[in-house]
């Protein structure tokens, strides 16, 4: 591959693959909000 | 009453979403996207446009249709209808529902070729075969007349099949859609991470005395050296924003349908971003590696630049995996239409929640009922894109329902969202119990930047150039020579222009025969689609004086 290409192929994936890892670890190591109460408390606007 | 539904988890949904959005165009479409628009230089545009159009658009949807959901409302009609005073808008929240009905028709057919081409991969079907006789055997299949099988209308037994296990995981609802996310995204992702590293590192090693130039590197060096004078053409931003467009599965109403389920308290910002994300993961990194270079490394650059096409899956890739001996030849079959087939039905699957979210809230039928029900329509509509496939219904379909149709309802969306709705009001309910601090520039993003850019997407759509040649084009109106349209522009799709010249340019009868069925079929597909979107706003507006006809009793 040339350099230009391949330049661009590490730093656009990587930062994908990092961003993507990013978020996932977020969503698996935030704690769960309590449940609510009730279905009515849950609904309420 | 019928049992409420929720998420079993927050993995569960993500994967779900995700799930959605990732479909046979993240690795047939996004490729040759990038091919077409200036190689490496198009990821510019098309990151671009994510940041501006693709979350925006994803945040817009999942506040939408949580808002909607706690009013016990889980499709797009009466989501809408809970925005705004104004009636006309839930009619607009049709497009919600007939996209995925229609669109569910024929791309279940696509899914059953997935289906069908493990079945052969498994049965050694392409053993042996020439490259031609690759190809010839996709368009005999999709001549539903022949089998392969030895059973009698192969492609729509296959077609039904298909149907079938669709319906019946739809049937267990919420659960059963989750749970084939669950299996079905992780399975996809190994397979492409497999196939992935083989295109990666297949090298000069397919090149052969027919082909000996040919190079995996050649590939990826076409698809990702950047030429950045495209970055100067609107083609390739409007090619980008389409892109983002399709991918994100945006503009269909499924992720309205999916996140009415999300508890009123719980997060959608980072939930949204992760599925976001997650698409763009399989489709930039593992979209990127396979069909591109797998063909580059047996076939050479030349006949890639030639040949990128949705085709290829189906009539290039089986006769490249025969190349890797008799074992990996269909080890590498089943991962790469198995792959193909789980991105489908987690997008199908979400193609049939919105209607049975309708049905539920407005006329009380359960999951059972409103999955069959999805199943019979779907049916009933995707017999014409599989029987007159070679006639253009297909393609008429694709165009209407799953094009233009989610190029309208997002834009109007949109508007109802930032403007209508208000952006003070859309931003509260995007942060409420959000686990991510959005930056404060999306408030002005998602209210200037992405009805913008959408509507340049519809204008563009509406007002393709003659060969899409943007700047020739503006070069030409304001030297006053007005602007020529290409027939692929909505406004000469519409007249049917590119079918009219044919006809006319025609002399051969059977060439007339054809064009005239084929005049015919396009009309008669138009007609189906027109007749689905006008019983669908019939449905909507009993539903809409049921709810009437309840409030007053109530007040009563």
């Amino acid at each position: 591959m040339n350099s230009s290409a391949l330049t661009l192929m590490a730093i656009t994936q990587l930062t994908v693959i990092a961003i993507t890892g990013y978020f996932f670890y977020r969503v698996l190591t935030t704690k769960p909000k309590p449940e609510p109460d009730s279905y009515t408390e849950d609904d309420a606007t | 009453m019928v049992k409420k539904e929720a998420w079993g988890s927050r993995v569960g949904l993500i994967l779900a979403m995700a799930g959605n959005a990732v479909g046979l165009g993240n690795f047939l479409r996004f490729p040759v996207q990038a091919v077409n628009n200036g190689g490496g230089a198009f990821i510019i545009p098309y990151l671009v446009c994510f940041l501006l159009m693709g979350i925006p658009l994803l945040w817009i949807e999942w506040s939408m249709g949580r808002f909607g959901g706690r009013s016990n409302n889980h499709s797009t009609p009466f989501i809408l209808d809970t925005m705004t005073k104004r009636s006309f808008w839930k009619y607009f929240g049709v497009f919600g529902i007939f996209t995925n009905i229609a669109v569910a028709a024929y791309y279940c057919y696509i899914e059953s070729w997935t289906m069908s081409y493990v079945w052969h991969s498994l049965a050694g079907t392409f053993d042996g075969l020439s490259q031609a006789e690759v190809a010839a055997f996709f368009t005999s299949y999709v001549d539903i007349g022949s089998s392969h099988t030895g059973i009698p209308y192969e492609a729509v037994v296959f077609y039904v099949l298909c149907l079938l296990l669709n319906t019946w995981i739809l049937s267990r609802g919420l659960a059963g859609v989750e749970k084939a996310a669950k299996i079905g995204m992780p399975l996809l992702i190994l397979f492409g991470v497999f196939l992935a590293v083989r295109g990666l590192t297949l090298g000069t090693s397919g090149a052969s005395a027919e082909v000996p130039t040919a190079s995996a590197w050649d590939g990826l060096n076409f698809l990702w050296t950047p030429q950045f004078d495209s970055l100067s053409n609107p083609k390739v931003w409007l090619a980008a924003a389409g892109q983002i467009f399709f991918t994100l599965s945006v503009g269909m109403g499924t992720i309205h349908c999916y996140a009415a389920y999300v508890r009123s308290k719980d997060d959608i910002a980072l939930n949204a971003v992760s599925a976001g994300f997650m698409n763009e993961f399989v489709e930039v990194v593992l979209g990127s590696l396979i069909v591109i270079p797998i063909a580059a490394g047996y076939l050479g650059l030349d006949w890639v630049k030639e040949n990128a096409g949705f085709g290829m899956a189906f009539q290039t890739m089986p006769f490249l995996f025969e190349k890797w001996g008799p074992i990996l030849s269909v080890v590498a079959g089943v991962m790469w239409f198995g792959l193909l087939f789980f991105a489908g039905i987690t997008s199908s699957l979400a193609m049939g929640t919105p209607w049975m979210g309708f049905m539920r809230d407005e006329f009380n039928w359960g999951r059972i009922k409103g999955a069959w029900s999805f199943g019979a329509i779907v049916l009933l509509l995707g017999l014409p894109t599989v029987i007159f496939f070679q006639e253009g219904v297909f393609d008429e379909f694709d165009y209407w329902a799953g094009t233009v149709a989610l190029v309208v309802f997002a834009l109007a969306e949109t508007v109802l969202f930032a403007w209508v709705f208000g952006m003070n009001k859309g931003w509260k309910e995007l942060m409420s119990g959000s686990d991510l601090k959005v930056p404060l520039i999306y408030k002005f993003i998602i209210k200037y930047v992405t009805p913008l850019l959408l509507l340049l997407v519809f204008l563009g759509a509406l007002f393709t150039p003659m060969d899409n040649d943007w700047v020739g084009a503006l070069n030409s109106l304001f030297s006053g020579g007005g602007w020529a349209l290409d027939n692929s522009s909505i406004i000469k799709t519409i007249a049917n222009t590119g079918l009219h010249e044919q006809l006319a340019a025609a002399t051969d009868p059977a060439e007339i025969t054809r064009l005239t069925d084929r005049l015919f079929y396009t009309n008669m597909a138009r007609g189906i689609l027109v007749l689905t979107f006008a019983g669908l706003s019939t449905l909507v507006y009993v539903a809409a004086v049921r709810r009437m006809r309840s409030t007053k009793r109530h007040a009563a």
